[in-house]
């Protein structure tokens, strides 16, 4: 793509040199105006070379800088969390032990937290989400379709201590008086249910963090519907298939693969949420043997303990436990990233 | 298409006379068809039950916050700072000025970055695997949990400096920006037409100067809603700030101190046992959604009303 306009711009510099060396180097060695230099090489209309290759050199220096930042945060956590690496080995994940008075430190209850809320909520989200994506690329009326993805987008920028506040103050007591006992009454028989109810714990946490999730899995995966071709669609409606009949066949099938990386990139910011899970999952460092029990998540014990950890065996370990959530994320994030374009790439071309 | 590709076909009553017309299989069929239909209709309901059940969180939530947070909201929130413990009245005058200050500090280095980082994905290194490489990680960098930044910019600006401060907020917060903006700008930057750049190139103009005063201004609005949403996302963080900036009960404005800001002052008073705080978090609240909302909404309206299909 680049190569005929950079072929196309090149052509003129080197067929009229004259005008090139009279411009720029006189302009850019030698200011003779009062000008400041960046001023004057602003205005200057310099085809030299040293302009472009400054500019190129520095975008991609800035382009570099995310490459950087990236090694950067693995550098200084690993750096940081050498006391704890160095002391609990890859034993560190498999203990459930956490009493910063001993110095005794494991992750295991706050990756089973982690690992538990965030299955909950997709489990609760993802049917959802799909159901709302579905509806927005092939059911809903075109009026309605603006608004509505416009609300879901909205639910998306909700920020998320918002959230917290919204789930502490309404969530906790709806789910401590009215949606606790009645599952506890009627889902009872599951022994999920067991225990007391404070209002704060797992299922809380889990409901919260669908709601958070809904909007990016079904704004991706509506993204990704839109890219399968419309032929595939006229393909299976000409062929006699109802209308679902034809979303099953021509639409999910054929984005089957892009639906599962927005579920995990649902997932990977699942795992990272912090502000709103810390406000309702109770913090308690055990493993949570119901869904009405307090827990804790990786990212909520940094939350709540980062600022007030004393000693440097409990500063290392937190630090760790985020070592451990940033490779975490870069994983599945990276998957889902690959899933999605493997979809989405190359796709609107083939969709007209 | 000249020709119709059904024609192709075998004419539909080869089929029909294929199968044997019995009573029976005719009511199979017919049944089949019920089943099919009744079937589609079960799941478009379920469809537009699930995009109902979606919507009324927001609606709960949007409605609840404006209901507690207008009854909670004064004047006073707005010029006064945090009254002690008991006491009634305060307001979060000192947090909203150091979120501002925070995002300025932000925005600052964060979206200069971002932007070169989108130039030199669509301008300069465009098919090349190096671009390639940087657009997955901006990716990835997306999705990584802002309390691991938090930790970052902790490990490295608060240990050394040995006190929280404005400036380690502000850089956490210019992280998370970077990646946004780098992806939107190398998207608008996409959508300019070449011959833009051709005719720039034509008149001789250096490729520098085509992509500042051409390209990038061709795609500004497009950049610019890139920028508000980036922003509108970060203004919301909590996680981040909470052993950078760290917040702060007085007034502050310098940059090598705690400082105040209204998402960490909305975290303290929501978990805090009193009411007068309670009331001061949904005020808070209602402000910092008010903001964004705001924000983002008219960059929509910015971004629809074509300035960019207009130039393209």
């Amino acid at each position: 793509m680049s190569s005929p306009i950079i072929s196309i711009a090149q052509k003129p510099r080197q067929t009229d040199p004259s005008g090139g060396s009279q411009g720029s180097p006189a302009q850019l060695d030698a200011p003779e105006a009062p000008k400041s230099p960046v001023r004057q090489f602003l205005m200057s209309r310099s085809s030299g070379k040293a302009a472009d290759t400054t500019f190129s050199a520095i975008m991609l220096m800035c382009a570099l800088s995310i490459f950087a930042i990236v090694l950067f945060i693995l550098y200084i956590l690993i750096a940081r969390s050498k006391l704890s690496i160095s002391q609990f080995g890859f034993k560190f994940f498999t203990r459930s032990a956490w009493d910063p008075v001993s110095g005794d430190f494991g992750a295991f209850p706050f990756i089973y937290g982690t690992l538990a809320t965030s299955l909950l909520a997709l489990l609760m989200a993802v049917p959802l989400a799909l159901g709302v994506a579905v509806f927005l690329t092939e059911l809903c009326p075109q009026k309605l379709r603006a608004p509505i993805s416009f609300v879901t987008e909205l639910l998306a920028a909700i920020p998320s201590v918002v959230y917290g506040l919204w789930a502490v103050f309404v969530l906790v007591p709806l789910m401590r008086d009215q949606l606790g006992p009645f599952l506890q009454k009627y889902l009872g028989w599951t022994q999920l249910f067991n225990g007391y109810n404070f209002g704060v714990g797992l299922l809380t946490a889990s409901i919260i963090l669908a709601i958070m999730i809904l909007p990016i899995i079904s704004s991706i995966a509506r993204d990704i519907m839109l890219a399968v071709p419309i032929s595939q669609r006229e393909g299976v409606l000409a062929l006699g298939a109802t209308r679902w009949e034809m979303i099953r066949m021509g639409v999910l099938r054929n984005a089957r693969i892009g639906i599962v990386g927005a579920i995990i990139l649902g997932l990977g910011r699942a795992l990272g949420e912090t502000m709103a899970v810390t406000m309702v999952i109770g913090n308690h460092p055990e493993i949570p043997k119901s869904l009405f029990s307090p827990g804790y998540t990786l990212a909520s014990v940094i939350a709540n303990e980062f600022s007030e950890a004393t000693g440097d065996v409990y500063l290392s370990s937190l630090i760790e436990i985020g070592l451990a959530l940033f490779l975490v994320t870069i994983v599945v994030n990276a998957i889902a990233r690959a899933l999605v374009w493997a979809v989405t790439r190359g796709a609107p071309a083939r969709a007209h | 298409m000249a020709t119709n590709p059904f024609h192709t076909l075998p004419p539909p009553q080869d089929f029909a006379a294929g199968a044997s017309p019995t009573q029976q299989t005719s009511r199979r069929v017919r049944l089949n068809r019920v089943r099919r239909h009744l079937w589609n209709h079960v799941v478009t309901g379920l469809a537009v039950l699930s995009t109902v059940i979606v919507i009324a969180p927001l609606v709960a939530i949007l409605g609840y916050l404006i209901y507690k947070g207008a009854s909670s909201l004064n004047l006073a929130f707005f010029t006064h700072i945090p009254a002690p413990v008991g006491e009634p009245g305060g307001g979060m005058a000192n947090a909203i000025v150091g979120s501002g200050l925070v995002l300025g500090i932000a925005s600052l280095m964060g979206i200069p970055v971002g932007i070169a980082a989108g130039v030199y994905l669509a301008e300069f290194g465009r098919g090349s695997w190096l671009a390639s490489a940087v657009r997955f990680t901006a990716d990835v960098l997306n999705g990584v949990p802002s309390i691991v930044m938090g930790i970052a910019i902790y490990s490295l600006i608060v240990m050394r400096q040995k006190h929280f401060s404005a400036l380690a907020g502000g850089v956490a917060l210019a992280i998370m920006m970077v990646p946004t903006i780098t992806r939107t700008t190398e998207e608008m930057l996409a959508t300019v037409p070449h011959a833009i750049r051709e005719a720039a190139y034509g008149l001789g103009v250096p490729r520098w100067r085509t992509v500042l005063s051409v390209t990038l201004k061709t795609a500004s609005p497009g950049i610019i809603t890139g920028c508000m949403l980036a922003f509108a996302r970060v203004a919301g963080e909590t996680a981040p700030l909470l052993f950078t900036a760290f917040g702060n009960e007085f007034w502050s404005l310098r940059l090598n101190e705690p400082i105040a800001a209204l998402p960490l002052q909305i975290y303290v008073y929501a978990i805090s046992p009193y009411d007068e705080w309670h009331r001061l978090a949904w005020a808070g609240s209602l402000v910092l959604i008010v903001l964004i909302m705001v924000s983002v909404t008219l960059v929509r309206i910015y971004a629809n009303r074509g300035v960019l299909k207009g130039a393209s």
